[in-house]
């Protein structure tokens, strides 16, 4: 005999996104996330409050907040100094990564005589080299570009060179149909094709800039998050080194998102088919 | 006589490798000024290797290319050419990739741009000039990369199988549009196609290719009254045309 399956509605997925508009439905993407975190650190609360955990072992949240409200004030110039390290250095990690990359794909020579090098230079750990810098150049704004700037070329370097090579043959075939000169070539078809690998390698360098700088502060510096550390950890104030942390956290965060919002408009034909809410 | 737009002599060309592929065994053709020349053969051929030494892409090992009585041979730029992909690029809109060709040739770039809008409406793309390539279909964008060779300054057009990719309906639309827009424009075409029928609609003269290595098996005059209709398919001296183009091709195949 047969059985009269009944209709049933499957789960309805969940489009509150698009309910919501753009910035609502940004919010509604990260909901998730947000929520998890806020539960982390109100386990954390709670076991701290629990096992009665010394504060100069593991402060509370809420005794990190008390610091930041108590210490806030000293915060704004260290944060100012970092973040312009940070992003002077990424700007400089990005100009002689392009330059680089454009070195490297336009010339074999080069690639072969570069790349070794390039790659060699990453393995040598930015805690070690920037007690050198600072003997070579000061313990100013230079030698802290340099930690970032080594930091973060790398990876803009491994993915525009990808982006250049990714370029179709046969677009570039058409152009020189058209009588393209070779800089026009890399104007037209070789640059524009790149611009999203650039931007993925300038997205990995952008997280570990804030890093970076915070590294070369630790040697040696006037002002930066990393002197702020330092100067926590010699008066056990541990619920100020988790502050830092926050603030670092917050900073690299910011400036992952501002080279995201950049690649999209450098790339708007990559977001040409969004409606908006879906972004990336 | 007045100059051929378009003279291929003894061209031949091997790709080499471990194992050497020979393409052309000798190749000629000529296309008048303002003709209509279609180029049928079976796929892999040597057409599409043929337009690429005429657009100056490919120097081949022996024979001559001329474009209108000059050399293509490390001489790109000479001819408009579009190859059988479409090939627009994708960080450009549809009215920036209309106009690229004329921008490389050094046309002004206002110029260029009121010329190609001119144009959209004529290429039924009106409405699309601010579209990315992405967003369009693919007869759109089939129509965007041939306005796009338009537009290029040449008296010589090198069409790669423009229509190839296109379902059967399309593809007779566009003959007939390819016929208006050829028509009011007066340049020389040189169409490759694999397909008898599109050749016999579209062109003045059709050559027949024999298989790789090529030479020309044939040259057809095809003299219809223009505009042809699609319905031209069906008359019987098209029919009989189609099949004496037939048989040389299957006998260009069989040796």
């Amino acid at each position: 005999m047969a059985v009269e399956v009944p209709f049933l509605p499957r789960r309805l997925p969940l489009r509150g996104g698009r309910l919501l508009g753009r910035w609502g439905g940004a919010a509604w993407e990260y909901a998730p996330a947000l929520v998890l975190l806020a539960a982390l650190v109100g386990l954390w609360e709670l076991m701290v409050q629990v096992l009665d955990t010394r504060p100069y072992i593991l402060p509370a949240p809420s005794a990190i907040w008390d610091a930041l409200i108590d210490k806030g004030h000293l915060l704004p110039n260290h944060i100012q100094a970092t973040a312009t390290e940070a992003v002077l250095g990424l700007l400089a990690a990005a100009g002689g990564g392009v330059l680089l990359a454009v070195l490297i794909a336009s010339i074999p020579l080069a690639r072969r005589v570069l790349y070794p090098i390039i790659v060699t230079s990453q393995t040598v750990p930015a805690i070690v080299l920037a007690p050198l810098l600072m003997v070579w150049v000061g313990i100013g704004l230079e030698s802290k570009l340099i930690v970032v700037a080594l930091v973060g070329f790398f990876p803009i370097v491994v993915s525009t060179v990808d982006g250049l090579a990714s370029a179709d043959r046969d677009m570039v075939a058409l152009v020189r149909s058209m009588g393209a000169s070779r800089i026009e070539e890399l104007r037209h078809v070789l640059i524009p094709s790149a611009i999203p690998g650039f931007f993925a390698g300038l997205k990995i360098a952008a997280a570990y800039s804030v890093i970076g700088a915070v590294i070369a502060e630790w040697v040696a510096a006037k002002e930066g998050l990393g002197i702020f550390i330092i100067r926590s950890q010699a008066s056990f104030r541990i619920d100020q080194i988790f502050v830092a942390i926050a603030v670092i956290a917050l900073l690299s965060i910011a400036l992952f998102v501002a080279v995201h919002l950049l690649a999209r408009v450098a790339s708007p034909w990559k977001y040409a088919n969004d409606q908006g809410e879906n972004g990336s | 006589m007045s100059e051929a737009a378009v003279a291929i002599r003894g061209l031949r060309h091997t790709f080499p490798g471990t194992r050497p592929v020979e393409v052309l065994d000798g190749v000629d053709l000529e296309a008048a000024p303002g003709a209509f020349v279609s180029l049928v053969g079976p796929s892999g051929c040597g057409k599409s290797t043929l337009l690429q030494v005429l657009a100056g892409l490919l120097a081949p090992d022996a024979g001559e290319a001329l474009i209108e009585g000059q050399s293509t041979v490390g001489e790109p730029g000479l001819a408009a050419y579009m190859p059988q992909k479409d090939l627009l690029l994708p960080w450009r809109k549809a009215l920036g990739n209309a106009v690229l060709g004329a921008e490389i040739a050094g046309e002004p770039k206002a110029e260029a741009r009121q010329h190609a809008l001119d144009l959209f409406e004529r290429f039924g793309l009106a409405g699309f000039e601010e579209s990315w390539p992405s967003q369009l279909s693919g007869g759109m964008r089939q129509r965007l990369a041939l306005l796009r060779t338009f537009l290029v300054p040449r008296h010589v057009l090198l069409l790669d199988e423009p229509f190839g990719a296109l379902d059967a309906i399309t593809r007779r639309e566009m003959h007939q549009w390819l016929q208006e827009v050829w028509t009011s424009d007066a340049r020389t075409v040189l169409f490759v196609t694999h397909d008898v029928e599109e050749a016999l609609i579209l062109s003045d003269v059709a050559y027949v290719m024999s298989p790789r290595p090529a030479r020309m098996a044939a040259r057809f005059e095809v003299d219809y009254p223009r505009p042809r209709r699609p319905e031209i398919v069906t008359e019987p001296e098209f029919v009989a045309d189609k099949a004496r183009l037939l048989a040389a091709l299957d006998g260009a195949s069989t040796g």
